[in-house]
């Protein structure tokens, strides 16, 4: 019987969840990291026991953690984020321009291959790849040629928060940053472009078809169908069947459009999830009710996920890195809150039950199926 | 011989459960003490100053002898009492409110 281990990264350290596949009954780790802002944690897929762990404090600033034997022990890695050469500058909140200053890693995505292969996206928005396990890391400095000096910092900084390996194709990268978009690089990360047409921010941005500064809160792509990616963005659930080269919105009937996290379904390259937020400025599901939306068709039609799910009173929010869909056949969603719950459904999202209510803030839900 | 004191979170990256004693040629200063640190810990580097600017992180503090020395220049001799191992060199995390 498969074991299913869930990772979750909290403003006060990690957590770490097992079960076996019937994901009924979970055990509930000490803190990792106890004090410290786990950005994200996750697994390696050619490696199951090798974790790595964003940790970071304001005191202290970033380190990156590393275990071997699945979080008995860990041990910090390099955290020398220095980016090549002269960066320059960014766009400021004032409009003038910025040197860029590293602050924090966002988002872990190690290698479908190789475990000491690893990628990290950093604030101020830049991608780094370290091929020694985590020791040294080394700049793509390409990306920030895509306009960077365009890139202006959103309320919650400027990230790059989403990196999309293309398990078919190992030169296609895909993120997203912030308040900047999403780019492509089709050459292993050497070169960039950004891919934001099709996107729209009529209230965010003076020219609402630009080419960047588009709010993208997250991406998701199925492995199997590497060409079509879907996008939470800041307003807007968008859908690209080329790669990036045109998005169109599939907002469709849902309550708002604004959110977060989106995540596609393990075995189904068609269904894809959401969880609406109600606006920008109010970071909580619409009408207090916890919805987990679903569409079977791509987008546009899109039905609510409610059973098991707070349905009065909940004021939560989700962040783009809480969402996390297992492989097991019986598909298995995941997603944490800023109210400290993590839910899971084993059945594709038909029904939902809390595995543990009462951590601190969830930044990051990442789960792994062990043999 | 130089004596230090980690905040807790420090202490528990570097498996550090007391103080920590550096030997430090004179003089004395708050780098010649965060160069000696960072060689015996090298876990430590950028947690206590900035990589690219060596400057104090701006919610870590340095006390002794009674008294606040963040803002002191980083080549400045420190007092007797430190550099004699009389005094503890404290790094501190500010205080500090909010999550």
């Amino acid at each position: 019987m498969s074991t299913v281990r869930v990772l979750v990264g909290t403003r006060k350290g990690a957590f770490i969840l097992t079960s076996d596949e019937k994901r009924a009954k979970w055990e509930i780790s000490e803190p990792h990291f106890a004090g410290w802002e786990i950005f994200h944690i996750t697994g390696t897929p050619a490696d199951p026991n090798r974790l790595y762990a964003a940790q970071s404090t304001g005191w202290f600033g970033q380190l990156i953690q590393r275990s071997d034997d699945a979080g008995k022990s860990w041990q910090p890695v390099g955290n020398d984020f220095s980016y090549t050469g002269d960066p320059g500058t960014h766009q400021w909140y004032d409009g003038t321009q910025h040197p860029w200053e590293f602050k924090r890693v966002w988002n872990l995505v190690p290698s479908p291959t190789d475990p000491d292969t690893i990628y990290a996206g950093v604030e101020d928005a830049a991608l780094f790849r370290s091929s020694n396990g985590g020791q040294t890391w080394q700049e793509l400095a390409g990306l920030r040629e895509a306009k960077g000096h365009l890139w202006q910092p959103g309320a919650g900084g400027m990230c790059l928060h989403t990196i999309i390996l293309d398990p078919n194709d190992a030169n296609r990268i895909y993120t997203a940053i912030s308040a900047a978009g999403a780019f492509r690089s089709m050459d292993g990360g050497a070169t960039w472009q950004p891919i934001n047409r099709g996107l729209k921010s009529e209230w965010e941005l003076p020219d609402a078809d630009a080419d960047v500064g588009h709010c993208v809160h997250s991406l998701a792509m199925h492995p199997a169908r590497p060409d079509v990616i879907f996008m939470q963005k800041h307003w807007d659930v968008m859908r690209t069947d080329n790669a990036g080269e045109l998005w169109h919105e599939v907002s469709g009937n849902l309550p708002s459009d604004f959110g977060f996290p989106i995540a596609v379904h393990a075995h189904e390259p068609d269904t894809v999830y959401v969880i609406p937020i109600k606006s920008d400025s109010e970071h909580y599901p619409p009408e207090g009710k916890l919805r987990v939306y679903r569409s079977r068709t791509g987008g546009n039609e899109w039905e609510a996920l409610t059973q098991g799910l707070p349905q009065s009173d909940c004021y939560v929010n989700i962040l783009r890195n809480a969402f996390a869909v297992d492989s097991l056949d019986s598909c298995g969603l995941y997603f944490g809150t800023t109210g400290g719950q993590v839910y899971a459904s084993a059945d594709s999202g038909d029904s939902w039950t809390s595995i543990v209510r009462d951590l601190p803030a969830v930044m990051s839900v990442e789960v792994q199926v062990l043999p | 011989m130089i004596r230090v004191k980690l905040p807790v979170h420090l202490r528990t990256l570097t498996g550090v459960s007391g103080e920590v004693v550096l030997a430090v040629e004179e003089p004395v200063t708050q780098r010649s003490i965060l160069d000696a640190l960072e060689a015996k810990y090298p876990t430590l580097t950028g947690t206590i100053r900035d990589r690219a600017t060596q400057q104090r992180r701006s919610l870590v503090r340095f006390f002794a002898c009674g008294q606040d020395l963040s803002h002191e220049l980083p080549d400045t001799p420190l007092p007797d009492a430190v550099v004699t191992g009389v005094e503890l060199f404290l790094i501190v995390g500010a205080m500090a409110g909010g999550a």
